[in-house]
């Protein structure tokens, strides 16, 4: 795939970094806020969307590394697994490091225990999954190259 | 011939789908639900929670959670399987 | 009627993805007519939880003593939504290797070939 014009080169440049900000911002603060690990990480990968289709191919597949997304994803599960273990001697997903509210003047920011960590532990996962999800589906899809593109518009080169 | 069966079957279907839907109990009134109220009154004293619906998902429901990290899991794997490149002899 | 509107448009979604399933001959507008449906029943499950004049239900968010809409249905919301996205996924792979393999869309000639 060739990349498109420069109006979408340069709306990508501008936005595209934007998105991780604002999507890490809705997944960090899942627990006193609407939000959480699923949407949070829904946010986040739509940054590979946005790069595959404003590039092109031939660009980004040699830029991803499939690794990086792989480790995301093994250690989001694998922490979620462990947090979920951690109140094993009251009862299975207890939740511990919380002192009951006490709820005093000065108190800004809630105490909220293992559930603000495990929302990031799933949010992590969710980010590597859809991720590789997205690059896997473009690379079955390359046998297409011979292709015409005369049809498509909006290309510059 | 077949045209018409299908529009008679399709009006007979919608008038069955929306007779349905209508008949839920009335908008805005769920009448009893002691689970949602034992949920909105145990989650500030003991399990110290603001956001309910976060602590309804890790924590009062936390098994299906894990499911549903498990189907995106099994998801990306069988993609991954699909779109697998054969041996070029 | 009127007051019972959003379960009257519940009803009118699923049916227009249920009708154009079964009337389309192309397999991408299909997959979409199931994307339809699944936000017909994800709208449906919000819409059983509400309490008339209720607000968010987050402690600091909402005032003392105020009455909270029903926050179980919003959490199976949330595993149905992903759920779903998975299954498109898989669907849309399917039509790939399919398109790949017939070198058509259209679903009464795929039925005709054979191999």
């Amino acid at each position: 795939m060739n990349p498109l014009s420069i109006v979408v080169r340069t709306v990508c440049d501008l936005f595209a970094w934007f998105m991780i900000v604002f999507g890490v911002n809705v997944l960090v603060h899942g627990y006193m806020t609407p939000g959480g690990g699923f949407q949070g990480g829904a946010i986040t990968a739509t940054f590979m969307a946005f790069l595959l289709v404003a590039y092109g191919g031939r660009k980004v597949l040699g830029w991803a590394k499939n690794a990086l997304y792989d480790l995301f994803e093994e250690i989001g599960l694998l922490a979620f697994l462990l947090l979920a273990l951690w109140g094993f001697p009251n009862s299975f997903f207890y939740n511990s490091f919380v002192k009951p509210f006490v709820g005093g003047e000065g108190m800004i920011v809630p105490e909220c225990g293992t559930i603000a960590l495990m929302s990031i532990a799933v949010g992590l996962e969710v980010v590597g999954a859809l991720s590789l999800i997205i690059l896997t589906m473009f690379r079955g899809i390359r046998m297409f190259q011979g292709s015409s593109l005369e049809m498509e518009i909006g290309h510059d080169r | 011939m077949k045209k018409t069966l299908f529009v008679v079957a399709a009006i007979l279907l919608g008038a069955l789908v929306l007779g349905a839907a209508d008949n839920v109990h009335p908008f805005g009134d769920p009448g009893k639900a002691p689970m949602d109220d034992f949920f909105l009154a145990d989650s500030l004293p003991n399990r110290s929670a603001e956001n309910i619906v976060t602590a309804v998902v890790f924590d009062y429901r936390g098994f299906d959670t894990i499911g549903e990290a498990a189907v995106l899991f099994t998801a990306l794997c069988s993609i991954s399987v699909l779109f697998r490149e054969g041996r070029k002899k | 009627m009127i007051a019972n509107a959003p379960f009257f448009l519940v009803g009118l979604l699923f049916l227009a993805g249920l009708v154009t399933i079964f009337m389309e001959k192309n397999l991408i507008k299909i997959a979409i007519a199931i994307g339809i449906i699944s936000s017909a029943v994800n709208l449906f499950l919000v819409a059983l939880g509400y309490r008339a004049g209720g607000t968010i239900p987050i402690h600091y968010l909402a005032g003392e003593g105020t009455v909270m809409v029903l926050p179980t249905p919003q959490a199976m919301t949330l595993t149905a939504i992903v759920i779903a996205l998975a299954t498109t996924a898989l669907l849309l792979s399917i039509i790939i290797l399919l398109y790949r393999h017939y070198g058509t869309l259209n679903v009464d000639e795929i039925r005709r070939l054979r191999g």
